[in-house]
């Protein structure tokens, strides 16, 4: 099985056709304005000149998982309140690629695989479709509004998480390898040999990571500074216009807070996993009616620490942001994830000359 | 010119607010964001151009304190929906209008300079020169204007205690109003079946077209996520979707004032206003009533009458 190779512009639809022959392909496919991941289908109209508007992330984390059906039943005859439930759970899922998805899309599952994988007790549904995916993804060779990749420890040409990364070259596609599943991959008989174009696809590389804009300061700091983090009002002050919705959390490749919950009708239901967003109201309301976070100055603390300190403390420093831009670009209000967070990394603010100089927090209303 | 005007305006009104919600440049050059400033000195953030989309209005009941707001003609109106409801008090809030010839749709923009990221954005003789590191686009501002900009009935703001600028008025024929419409009823019910379908089937339940909309008052009893009632699963149906879609809709019947945030604020463009805009022109059809422009109003959902002239009872 080869490490390298190329696949001909012309011939792409050749190479999915190839490969929806025993897996479900998932390719960025355009519907009027919208590119969002779809089974492959020989007349989709394939975005590969931009991201897609939502990651592939419910490829491998769908947005709605049956966890387990269930199903009561009489068990007399006679009494009809004697009830047997049964339950039943399937991950047999069917063999997956991902085609044409960026690198900060696959970086997003590397990231689910510390906390999905990378523990004793390893979800199941994820592993299922996470083994069975292969991920093809595109390096980009310039960046697109709002991008930040190079300052969270990623790049346009990353290689986290993916199984093959393509480069557009001239009239194609350079492919490499990355793993077992890539070279599996690459053994499709479309594919040709690649070796020509490497040098050409490693200057692209190079020169894309150049033209990506790192939006903190040239000194920033490894991790965010604790005092402005503690400082309530920082929070408040730059979640004011923020309309508290779910947009920035569901179109992030990286964001895996879910919600579980029983669909129940007559006898019959499914527990289902269904992702959650720390934007919304109902985010950690318990229920007693308590809740922990009940403002939005609150639950957005919570999405950029989760990224920004918790997750990189309790994963070696790794961050859970891969800079995709996509929160930024989609924002009803355009909040800046990057802005707040190079605020937060830069050594030479301080929380009382922050609150002072800053448009002071109008209200932590709970909107 | 006008951002000037309104900046002198913004540094009236204090100290009498405490705080003034208006709009700044974003994160480039194509994006405007909302600013709450404080203090008059930091008026020099403050921006006015066609950029300023946000409805800014919106903020308004979540706001206890005595603040002022910068409204666009379609703005205002929901300040006007507000007084009806009972939402806010008139009397903490100073509205400063804008009259408006018409925004531009950030997505339409997007699209046409292929989401591109944006080095700098010129206005000119009716057109938005967009530049990208790809060149630069010149683009007519009518190809890229949001559709409620096509059919404004109210560029100058319907309530205001400043004007910053002089009125104008109207342009656009006021019975087209509804021709998108009536043109889309002209679709057999499978075919707008099938439309809404797939229009509502690329739904990801974000939930920002109810968030952004100024006129969503459930907050935490949303039909969406209460489970008690339990009308909605949290699956990820079409069947779902259309029902939060159709609940929200219906929630607005009357009260809906257009300002097409529901619509700007999709992340996966779905026409989301489409429904609201054709109760809206049943609303104006069976009362001869439209939200949002005289706040002595009564919406017509608030009230009824046993014999609606237009409204053919059921003879049980």
């Amino acid at each position: 099985m080869a490490d390298t190779g190329f696949l001909p512009k012309e011939k792409i639809k050749e190479f999915l056709e190839a490969l929806s022959k025993d897996t479900v392909v998932y390719v960025p496919t355009k519907e009027g304005e919208t590119a969002a991941f779809k089974v492959y289908s020989p007349d989709a109209e394939i975005c590969l000149d931009r991201p897609a508007n939502i990651p592939p992330k419910s490829v491998i984390y769908p947005q709605c998982e049956t966890l387990l059906s269930f199903e009561y039943k009489k068990t007399d005859p006679d009494d009809p309140k004697k009830m047997a439930v049964e339950v039943r759970a399937e991950t047999n899922y069917p063999k997956a690629v991902i085609f044409g998805c960026r690198p900060c899309d696959a970086k997003g599952f590397a990231i689910y695989d510390r906390v999905f994988l990378d523990t004793d007790t390893a979800d199941p549904y994820y592993r299922e479709h996470r083994e069975k995916t292969t991920i093809i993804s595109l390096a980009c060779e310039a960046p697109f509004a709002g991008c930040f990749c190079v300052a969270v420890g990623g790049g346009p040409a990353d290689t986290a998480g993916s199984d093959v990364l393509m480069t557009e070259v001239d009239k194609g596609y350079y492919l490499e390898a990355l793993t077992e599943k890539g070279r599996a991959a690459l053994s499709v008989p479309v594919i040709e040999d690649g070796a020509s174009y490497k040098a050409a696809a490693e200057k692209i590389k190079t020169e894309a990571r150049a033209k990506v804009k790192n939006p903190f300061p040239a000194d920033a700091t490894e991790k965010v500074s604790p005092k402005l983090f503690d400082t309530d009002e920082f929070w408040q002050q730059v979640t004011n216009k923020c309309v508290s919705c779910g947009a920035c959390t569901y179109l992030c490749p990286t964001c895996y807070c879910f919600n579980i919950t029983d669909e129940q009708a007559l006898s019959k239901g499914e527990r289902i996993r269904t992702w959650d967003a720390c934007m919304f109201r109902h985010f950690t309301l318990e229920a007693s009616g308590h809740n922990p976070r009940p403002t939005k100055s609150r639950r957005f603390r919570n999405r950029v620490g989760h990224k920004f300190s918790y997750y990189p403390e309790k994963y070696n420093g790794a961050i859970a942001c891969c800079g995709c831009g996509r929160c930024i670009r989609y924002c009803p209000v355009s909040v800046d994830i990057s802005e707040v967070v190079g605020y937060l990394k830069d050594p030479k603010q301080d929380p009382a000359t922050w609150v002072a100089t800053n448009t002071k927090a109008v209200k932590d209303g709970s909107l | 010119m006008s951002t000037e005007k309104l900046k002198e305006t913004i540094q009236k009104v204090f100290p009498d607010v405490e705080c003034v919600i208006c709009w700044q440049e974003g994160f480039d050059k194509l994006h405007t964001t909302p600013l709450f400033i404080t203090t008059p000195d930091q008026t020099e953030k403050v921006v006015w151009n066609l950029l300023c989309v946000q409805n800014l209005a919106a903020y308004l009941p979540s706001l206890k304190k005595k603040i002022a707001v910068v409204v666009k003609g379609c703005d205002s109106r929901t300040i006007v929906q507000f007084m009806q409801e009972g939402l806010i008090d008139r009397s903490n809030v100073v509205v400063i209008g804008i009259p408006c010839r018409g925004v531009v749709s950030v997505k339409k923009v997007l699209a046409a300079v292929g989401q591109q990221p944006i080095e700098d954005v010129k206005v000119s003789d009716g057109n938005i020169i967009v530049k990208t590191p790809k060149g630069e686009k010149t683009l007519a501002i009518a190809d890229v204007s949001p559709g409620k900009c096509k059919t404004c009935q109210y560029p100058t703001p319907v309530i205001y205690d400043f004007l910053v600028g002089e009125p104008i008025e109207s342009d656009k024929p006021a019975a087209s109003v509804y021709d998108d419409v009536r043109e889309f009823e002209k679709l057999s019910l499978a075919e707008r079946k099938a439309y809404f379908e797939k229009e509502f089937g690329k739904c990801i339940r974000c939930y920002a077209c109810r968030n952004a909309c100024p006129m969503c008052v459930c907050q935490d009893s949303c039909i969406a996520e209460t489970r008690d009632p339990h009308w909605i699963t949290q699956k990820m149906t079409p069947e779902e979707k259309m029902m939060f879609h159709m609940i929200h809709s219906v929630h607005l019947a009357g009260r809906c004032v257009e300002c097409g945030e529901c619509e700007r604020v999709c992340p996966m463009d779905i026409p989301v206003a489409k429904l609201k805009k054709k109760i809206n022109s049943a609303m104006k059809e069976l009362f001869d009533y439209v939200p949002g422009v005289n706040p002595d109003d009564k919406p017509p959902m608030y009230t009824f009458n046993v014999d609606e002239v237009k409204i053919k009872e059921h003879k049980l």
